[in-house]
């Protein structure tokens, strides 16, 4: 469906002729664009510049999906989604994929009916607390306020560990990352908790980001990927795929800078050669260009340079790859072969 | 409207389904009803399509799972092994709470503003233009921001109490004003009922003793009244009433041995006493103030559509200034404010769900909020969210038609 | 006689006394003052009391607002700037004024877009809120929806057109039969307008939109200020049609119709806007059919439209109540019909009763486009809460734009409020 129509009984008219299609891809490739739901701003995982571009580690994600699908890393519409808005937004086909530090559990999986395509960043929960509070460990916290994001599983994760440690806290809960961040520094509430990665940036943003401290508990595992709709197995495998093309790049040392040559004719290693197309038929099997991975990687670069540009150890952000390091480099980082 | 006399009765005809006034008005309803079938059927069917494609069905079994999450405002038990009902439970409480506190305020400060605002003060009538003008005409979401920033970038944290030569002090050693919100000293017993001598029962048996001495005072006053109509004498009825008003309550809080618990700073917070949230604060003020702006308007216009020669009239019977008010144009003026009163009462109820936005844990916060995003019930919960806010409205209204129709100028 | 006169004519004055001057608390600011601040104990104090608190709260805004900053790009530069002397940065606004109007995503080259079509809206409202301006104007009223629709979407000028042709084939079709009967003429006139769309729509080009003159705009682009403008003028412009519907609807003798419009207007009344957001944003993509979506500002317009007309529809069943009697039998006694009676005798009458309560739910409506923040649509408040705050360069600013916001309400709701004072005497035919 082209036309976008408007008003009244127009959008009745427009309606009825937008008819259903076969799947997602087909819509997005009939579309033009992808329809990606992120974050309404995390700085380094997507948020907006001054000049209103989304910019971060999930949006680099959807223009790799927006590449590799239609040859244009810039034919994504990005759509600022809150806790309460990523599921349903999804679920009514509002948007065809949601990479929005959204954490793969079993209700979200199995209950909720989403199809969770893979893992780019395993996370854990964390305290962040100023310096001058003195405190070292989360579990002296007893009778802190605990700033926390509503309809997270932080929240979940939250009440679980204070009820196990036996001690006790008081949520305030808040909506936005930003809200968080302004309660946090007034000292309305004691630490702020979400995601280890989430913190992080939090306090890059912080005009005297040393004067807090993370607190060394990690109380949770939040595996954190990208996910669509259930029952469209066409379009998860295209964005799985599309996720362990930019793993596999890193393993095999593909990336944007060398791309063009490495593309341009079958080189020694046959892997390498399936990834871009120069060998086989991986892309017809998707539904896609046969240089469909050569543009998904060409867009951001590959898993190791999308880190580093956006959350790695020289941007404000810092964080160190740990977990997500290459399994070659005692990381989780880890891609089912390209065969 | 259309009650033409019938004309004379003949053969019936199709035509006479639209042409006819008698048939007309069936046409259209069945044509309505058709209508209305088709649209309920078609939304049926898409919903029940579009929840099929999406593997989802609609079930409200959610409501008996543990909810899993906590709230920090709460007028009942509730833990995080709760049910999701208990924690709607849970913030209905709170939504009715802080409707009720705004409701009280709002009218406190409505009816100041209308006063003043007729003041023959030049300068206490204009000022109290502009804060009606001003609050009016800002958007409610915009107020209760603003003063829940207010609260937070203006108070000191708890922090500050700490040390030697603490930032911040307790005002009067009694009361806390933090960014958390207001500590005040609580009342607790020592020799009461119930778990710990400190149940809710005492606070039910505190109450009852003061509606029996509302009761004996009522009927105090009645015997004066009686006595004043047979005498023309109206005995004093000041110290006996205020006797029975406070005795007895002074008496029973000594008996159950009343103590107040007096906050102190321990750890990261104030502990004892009781905790009025930030959030409660900065909805409670924000609501208050800004639907004070539309009362005090509605207090203007009541007392403004009492005719003046009511007033005159009164003065010609010789009555005082004071008695005039409160017989007079009192009584005149409560006929025009109420109905518009309630409806503000109405409009501060379903402001309440903005709660949302500074993170106080109303029915909206906890069903329509945190529960719809654990669960992903999102039908389920907006619904129940609706039948809440639907009941709650219909109670006040009908309330509000069983005054109206109590205060009717009766026409005979 | 004249004896009696002689000899009291020794004590009549002749001339006039010079008039003295009245005394010092009798005249001028004085007087003015003891009458108006003084006149009695409890009075004073509570002028006193007013000069207290009008002097704290200037003695903290004047500093505050004057020796405000303007030019800085950062919040951090601005502190530089003051030096700790207080301050406000206004910067922010300055630096972001695009953003707090028109969102963070409409592109920065098409600002003038919506800037010209704000500009026209005072040009096509103008006939309707002023009766001495030439008639004609409202021509222009009548092409206005179509004009800023494409000016703020921009894309191909075929929809636009399309549009516009179908309402013409519809009132044109709507002339003919409404001499038969109005209800044929109006659904006669639905039935046409609808088939030309419909027809109209196949006929446009496939990716007609790309080629287009203006850029399309896709409407999740829209923000800030200029989002609460189009939701206020769009909603309510909708729903006083569909209010005069639902007014009559419940004033109906046909039973069937009556509920229909007194449960939907009950319905609508007694849950706050809030859930009905949420509806738009959770629960209406499942109404609609399956494998279409519907963008969420068109969602949320269908739900605050739904909103307003079912309170529109009470001030003007008010209105309606309001009316004689007489006026209802005095129509029917000259024989018309239920359509005519309404349109020519009390409908003009009733709607010129329920004028100021109609501006008063549109100044309320307008407010209320702020819960559109709650479910993340970037409207000013929402560009405060999200994107603004969350920038690092202006991390902690909050009252320059809290007040900024507060003071783009109040401009517009206040000049609303009076016009409508102005339109209540205006209107007022009765001669008090």
């Amino acid at each position: 469906m082209k036309k976008t129509v408007l008003f009244g009984a127009l959008a009745v008219a427009g309606l009825s002729a937008a008819a259903a299609s076969a799947g997602t891809l087909d819509d997005v490739k009939a579309r033009g664009t992808l329809n990606c739901g992120v974050t309404t701003g995390l700085v380094g995982f997507a948020a907006p510049d001054a000049n209103g571009v989304w910019e971060g580690f999930d949006v680099g994600v959807c223009r790799a999906v927006a590449a590799a699908v239609l040859g244009d890393e810039t034919a994504v519409e990005f759509i600022p989604t809150t806790g309460k808005t990523r599921f349903t937004a999804l679920a009514s086909g509002e948007i065809d994929m949601l990479a929005r530090n959204t954490t793969w559990t079993f209700s979200r999986d199995v209950d909720l009916k989403f199809e969770f395509v893979g893992i780019n960043y395993y996370d854990g929960q964390g305290f962040l607390a100023p310096k001058a509070l003195g405190v070292t460990s989360a579990k002296d916290l007893d009778g802190a306020t605990v700033c926390v994001q509503t309809g997270t599983t932080t929240e979940l994760n939250l009440a679980d560990f204070f009820r196990s440690n036996n001690i006790s806290y008081e949520p305030v809960p808040i909506e936005t990352n930003a809200e968080g961040q302004q309660q946090y520094l007034a000292g309305a509430c004691d630490t702020y908790t979400t995601d280890a990665s989430g913190l992080a940036a939090t306090r890059a943003t912080f005009e005297n980001p040393g004067d807090h401290v993370l607190l060394p508990e990690i109380i949770s595992k939040e595996p954190l990927g990208p996910l669509v709709r259930h029952g469209d197995n066409d379009w998860a495998d295209v964005v799985r795929w599309t996720l362990n093309a930019l793993i596999t790049a890193e393993e095999l040392g593909v990336t944007s800078a060398n791309i063009e040559e490495l593309a341009a004719a079958p080189t020694n290693n046959p892997e390498i050669n399936r990834l871009l197309g120069t060998a086989g038929e991986l892309g017809g099997m998707l539904g896609l260009e046969p240089n469909w991975a050569m543009m998904a990687i060409k867009a951001g670069g590959n898993y190791g340079e999308l880190f580093e540009k956006n959350i790695g150890e020289n941007t404000p952000i810092g964080l160190a790859r740990g977990l997500n390091a290459m399994w070659t480099e005692g990381g989780l980082i880890y891609s089912p072969p390209f065969r | 409207m259309s009650a033409i006399s019938d004309p004379p009765r003949g053969s019936f005809s199709p035509a006479m389904l639209i042409n006819d006034t008698r048939y007309r008005s069936y046409t259209f309803q069945a044509l309505a009803a058709i209508v209305l079938a088709l649209c309920l059927g078609f939304f049926y069917l898409n919903v029940s399509t579009n929840l099929a494609a999406a593997g989802l069905n609609i079930s409200y079994d959610f409501l008996g799972s543990p909810a899993g999450y906590d709230i920090n405002q709460r007028l009942i038990e509730y833990d995080s092994q709760s049910t999701n009902a208990r924690a709607a439970i849970v913030g209905i409480l709170n939504t009715l709470l802080v409707a009720f506190l705004a409701c009280v305020t709002a009218t406190v400060f409505g009816v100041l503003a209308g006063v003043l605002r007729l003041s023959n003060n030049w300068l206490v009538s204009k000022l109290m233009a502009f804060y009606v003008e001003i609050f009016r005409n800002i958007p409610v979401l915009i107020w209760i921001l603003i003063i829940f920033t207010i609260m937070i970038a203006v108070l000191p944290g708890p922090r500050a109490f700490r040390g030697d030569e603490p930032e911040a002090r307790m005002f009067l050693d009694l009361v806390a004003f933090t960014n958390r919100g207001v500590y005040t000293p609580g009342p607790y017993f020592t020799r009461g009922l119930g778990a710990e001598g400190n149940g809710a029962i005492n606070w039910l048996i505190v109450i009852g003793v003061l509606v029996a001495s509302f009761f004996a005072t009522r009927m105090v006053t009645s015997r004066a009244n009686a006595t004043q109509e047979a005498t023309g004498i109206r005995p004093n009825t000041l110290w006996t009433n205020l006797a029975i008003w406070f005795l007895p309550v002074i008496v029973l809080l000594f008996v159950l041995g009343l103590k107040w618990d007096i906050p102190e700073l321990k750890g990261f917070n104030f502990a004892g006493g009781i905790k009025v949230g930030g959030p409660l604060i900065a909805l409670w003020f924000a609501l208050s103030i800004y639907t004070g702006a539309f009362i005090a308007e509605n207090v203007r216009a009541g007392i403004q559509a009492v005719s003046k020669g009511q007033t005159e009239a009164a003065g010609a019977l010789g009555l005082r200034p004071g008695r005039i008010m409160s017989l007079v144009v009192l009584p005149q003026a409560l006929r025009v404010i109420i109905p518009p009163l309630i409806s503000q009462y109405l409009n501060i109820t379903k402001n309440s769900s903005l709660a949302i936005a500074v993170g106080y844990a109303d029915i909206t916060a906890t069903l329509g909020g945190i529960t719809l995003n654990q669960t992903g019930r999102a039908i389920e919960c907006v619904l129940l969210l609706m039948l809440f806010y639907l009941t709650i409205s219909l109670l006040i209204s009908t309330f509000m038609n069983i005054y109206n129709n109590a205060v009717k100028l009766k026409e005979r | 006689m004249s004896d009696t006169q002689a000899h009291m004519a020794a004590f009549v004055r002749t001339e006039t006394l010079p008039q003295l001057a009245p005394p010092a608390t009798e005249r001028g600011i004085v007087k003015w003052m003891r009458e108006n601040l003084f006149s009695t104990i409890p009075n004073a104090i509570l002028t006193l009391v007013s000069f207290v608190i009008i002097y704290l709260v200037l003695s903290k805004t004047l500093p505050w607002i004057m020796n405000g900053v303007w030019t800085t790009s950062s919040l951090s530069e601005c502190r530089e700037v003051l030096e700790g002397a207080t301050g406000a940065c206004f910067s922010v606004l300055t630096e972001r004024w695009n953003q707090l109007m028109f969102g963070f995503v409409y592109p920065a080259d098409q600002y003038w877009r919506p800037t010209l079509a704000f500009v026209l809206l005072f040009v096509a409202a103008a006939p309707v809120m002023f009766f001495d301006l030439p008639r004609k104007l409202l021509i222009f009223t009548a092409l206005f929806p179509f004009i800023a629709y494409y000016l703020i979407w921009g894309g191909t000028i075929f929809v636009p057109i399309l549009a516009l042709v179908g309402v013409i084939g519809g009132v044109l079709v709507y002339r003919k039969l409404v001499t038969g009967s109005f209800a044929m003429g109006f659904f006669g006139g639905l039935i046409a307008a609808l088939v030309i769309w419909t027809v109209g729509g196949m006929l446009i080009p496939e990716g007609a939109n790309d080629t287009a003159a203006l850029q399309a705009v896709p409407s999740r682009d829209l923000g800030g200020f200029m989002l609460n403008m189009m939701l206020g003028v769009v909603c309510v412009s909708l729903s006083i049609p569909l209010g005069i519907a639902l007014a009559l609807g419940r004033q109906s003798s046909m039973p069937l119709i009556k509920w229909i419009c007194v449960i939907f207007i009950e319905f609508i009344r007694g849950v706050p806007l809030i859930t009905l957001l949420f509806v738009a944003s959770v629960m209406l993509a499942y109404l609609f059919p399956p494998g279409t979506t519907t963008d969420l500002f068109l969602r949320v317009v269908i739900m605050i439209t739904m909103f307003s007309s079912a309170y529109i529809a009470e001030v003007i069943r008010g209105g309606l109540a309001a009316l004689p009697k007489g006026q209802y039998e005095a129509g029917d006694s000259l024989g018309l019909d239920y359509a005519q009676a309404m349109r020519l005798i009390i409908l003009p009458q009733a709607l010129k009763i329920s004028i100021p309560g109609i501006v008063n739910i549109a100044v309320g409506l307008f407010k209320d486009t702020t819960l559109v923040s709650v479910i993340s649509m970037f409207d000013v408040v929402g560009m405060i809460r999200g994107p603004l705050s969350a920038a690092t360069e202006w991390n902690g600013i909050y009252w320059e734009l809290y007040g900024f916001a507060a003071l783009l309400f109040f401009v517009v709701c206040y000049g609303i409020s009076q016009y409508s004072q102005w339109l209540e005497r205006r209107l007022a035919t009765d001669h008090r």
